[in-house]
């Protein structure tokens, strides 16, 4: 309900200034610019306040969205990221990359008439004054407990879990197998999306905090979860993701410029190959580039191909425009940065050069048919639609699996039919008495927000463990 | 950060080996696994097995060839400079099993991956016939290592300036034609362990081979390194890198070892 209040002239919603598309598609910085001071201001204005506000229960860590805008409006920017750190440690990268459309915008009561607030901008625009211009100064953390608790991967779950638990007095070591932190975040999210030193100085700000940090560790090669308990910690959180990449099983799928788009996103972002020669690590620069997918990253990978230089970059899918799983700003930017869509469209095979290069596919076309289990209308081949398709570098997004180099070397840890760990969806308990495990590696490929919330539930349930017992 | 404590050069300074100082890794190694190395923060990360490990010292020995730019930066570091990040043991390692006779083929700089395989083969009870080839007496490494793990020693060089004259494959035909062998291990360049893989089809051997396909992450994540093994596609680096020599795909191994041959001359 909104409040009484004299009628003003209604201010609409302020848009984020961002980067040209024709400037942007071929640079890796970050396409939003961000809000100034005085334009998050006059945003936090448009708020209603509302009593019972719909947009905390749209929120998955039930930030207190009234609250924080409601500081922005009177200026109190560092007072403001204090109150979302109460429930979110990574504002800064959930204000980019949530999918807000779908959780606190979506539910906000504005978004019924016309635009909804600009909560992720203003929970961005608000936790980057702090990155940038901040006191610095740490929220208060509890006495020391004398707990360890081990959480393995390092992203946006592991990430949670770890200020959460680190805050309430617990001593926390972060395990991560890769040589940076922050899991998809740094090797999946694109500069241009998310930029790495943000990530980073997110994990600075979990260390500053207490939080202790391994890298190059690889649990299940190097230690196992048993060993862990050995070593004396009290309890062990899993979050290592869904990093295994999905083909399509096709032929010539092994042709040379074919990459999954883990590998293809990992060369660019983690290892920083669109700066090569600068960086050692070589990527293949497509002239004409495919990328099988319609999800956020397959925009993320043919947004990449375009700033690496592409003339031509199609995102190939088999659904039409509606069923896309991307966010609808993703696909509206890629859109706007020249990206082709190829819709209702199935590769069938790819075709090689004699030295096993990759030239061109085949194709068909497809129209949809009934809803199939996850709801969506089934892609149908349409006889004799056969057509080939030109490309010299293709990249699949089609989703990614549970990886089995942890869960395999786990005893006691029961996993479903698809790999995925199997957890109680309110506290994160495994099969496994003193694991945890939350994020993608329970749900397959979700959202950063998703395994956040996760993390968040899991650090309550370990909290409550370490105190009273299982 | 990983201290180089020990640097060797062998065959005339193109293969390396440096000792490093790696507790962690050094206790939990298997023979057959390997590790992943980046020097500096704008490096690569390379793939590299473990030739040796030392848990009491807390060491592991890694065996390169220099052939582009990282190795040649990891060719001018000292004893007491440092790797940025080592990260491993990796992969699976090699099912060590006591089958009887058995030869193992090494060529190159995979006689290094040879080596821990070989001494474990022997110490379970094999009897060891080892084959080491190269293109010239100069390119030799090893051979005292693995004269000592061996019952059998055999070398070849490819010009006949020392050793037998010919390839790894002329004398391993010369054995399998003598007797009944009961696996057969080859770890060298691609074209050697397809032939050895040729040969022994022939006489119905089983034999292990080690693939060296391009790598990213090491972990499973990324599928960069993956071959076909039958029908199948694998991921060298947590399937592998071991793998049935009979059902590997060698062409399109090697050709996709030469995908970025263009960068590689541009980084160097």
């Amino acid at each position: 309900m909104a409040e009484k209040k004299v009628k003003k002239e209604k201010i609409p919603r302020q848009p984020m200034p961002e980067q040209e598309p024709e400037v942007r598609r071929r640079n890796f910085k970050e396409v939003p610019i961000g809000y100034s001071k005085e334009l998050a201001m006059k945003e936090a204005e448009r708020c209603l306040q509302c009593k019972n506000p719909t947009c905390v229960s749209g929120c998955p860590v039930s930030i207190d969205i009234p609250a924080f805008i409601k500081l922005i409006k009177e200026g109190e920017f560092t007072k403001s990221v204090r109150k979302i750190w109460e429930k979110n440690g990574l504002p800064a990268v959930c204000g980019r990359v949530c999918p807000q459309e779908d959780q606190c915008e979506g539910a906000c009561i504005l978004a019924k008439k016309g635009e909804p607030v600009g909560i992720g901008n203003l929970e961005r625009f608000v936790s980057d004054l702090e990155r940038e211009h901040g006191t610095g100064e740490l929220p208060p953390k509890a006495k020391p407990t004398g707990k360890r608790v081990a959480v393995v991967g390092s992203g946006p779950s592991g990430l949670t879990v770890a200020g959460d638990l680190t805050l309430k007095g617990h001593d926390v070591t972060i395990f991560e197998a890769f040589h940076k932190p922050g899991g998809v975040l740094v090797y999946g999210i694109p500069e241009f999306r998310l930029p790495k030193e943000i990530v980073f100085s997110e994990v600075n700000f979990l260390e500053r905090l207490g939080a202790k940090l391994e890298c190059n560790t690889v649990v299940g090669r190097i230690v196992s979860v048993d060993e862990l308990f050995e070593q004396g910690y009290d309890a062990v959180y899993v979050g290592v993701g869904a990093g295994l990449p999905r083909f399509m099983n096709i032929p010539g799928e092994n042709l040379i410029g074919i990459y999954s788009a883990n590998e293809y996103l990992t060369r660019s972002n983690l290892m920083k190959a669109y700066l090569f020669p600068e960086y050692d690590t070589p990527i293949a620069k497509g002239k004409n580039v495919a990328v099988f997918g319609a999800g956020n990253v397959a925009m993320d990978s043919a947004r990449t191909a375009m700033r690496l230089g592409a003339d031509t970059v199609r995102i190939v899918y088999r659904r039409s425009r509606e069923e896309m799983p991307a966010r609808a700003a993703e696909i509206h930017h890629a859109g706007e940065e020249g990206i082709e869509f190829y819709l209702l469209t199935a590769p069938t095979k790819f075709i090689g050069d004699e030295n096993g290069r990759v030239t061109g596919m085949e194709c068909l076309k497809m129209e949809l048919g009934e809803p199939d289990e996850s709801g969506r209308r089934r892609p149908v081949p349409i006889k004799g639609s056969e057509f080939q398709l030109e490309c010299d570098m293709a990249v699949i997004a089609v989703g990614a699996g549970a990886n089995p180099l942890l869960t395999q070397s786990t005893e006691g840890l029961e996993l479903n039919r698809w790999g995925y760990v199997i957890a109680d969806p309110e506290t994160g308990k495994t099969t496994k008495k003193g694991v945890w495990a939350g994020g993608d590696i329970v749900t397959g490929s979700a959202t950063v927000i998703l395994a956040m919330g996760a993390g968040r539930a899991a650090s309550d349930s370990i909290h409550q463990y370490l105190t009273w017992g299982w | 950060m990983f201290k180089i404590i020990r640097r060797e050069e062998m065959a005339g300074g193109t293969v390396i080996l440096n000792e490093i100082e790696a507790p962690d890794i050094a206790v939990k190694t298997r023979p057959g696994q390997f590790v992943i190395l980046r020097a500096y923060e704008e490096g690569e990360r390379v793939p590299l097995t473990i030739a040796d490990s030392n848990p009491d010292k807390g060491t592991i020995t890694i065996i390169y060839m220099v052939v582009g730019k990282s190795t040649a930066f990891f060719r001018s570091l000292k004893v007491g400079d440092t790797f940025l990040d080592i990260i491993g043991p990796l992969g699976k390692a090699t099912h060590i099993e006591n089958v009887g006779k058995v030869v193992c083929v090494g060529g190159g700089t995979g006689t290094a991956v040879l080596h821990p395989i070989t001494r474990a083969l022997k110490q379970i009870g094999n009897h060891v016939t080892t084959i080491l080839g190269a293109r010239t007496k100069d390119l030799i490494i090893l051979e005292d290592m693995m004269r000592a793990v061996s019952d059998d020693f055999i070398i070849t060089t490819d010009d006949g300036s020392y050793g037998r004259h010919g390839l790894v494959t002329d004398a391993l035909k010369d054995i399998l034609e003598a007797e009944k062998i009961n696996q057969v291990v080859a770890i060298g360049p691609v074209p050697m362990m397809k032939f050895v893989s040729l040969l022994t089809k022939e006489y119905n051997v089983p034999t292990i081979v080690s693939l060296n396909p391009i790598m990213v992450d090491g972990t499973g994540m990324c599928g960069c390194c993956r071959v076909t093994i039958g029908d199948e596609t694998k991921f060298a680096c947590v399937d592998g890198p071991e793998f049935d020599g009979h059902k590997v795909d060698y062409d399109e191994l090697m050709k996709r070892l030469a995908s970025y041959l263009e960068e590689e001359k541009i980084a160097y």
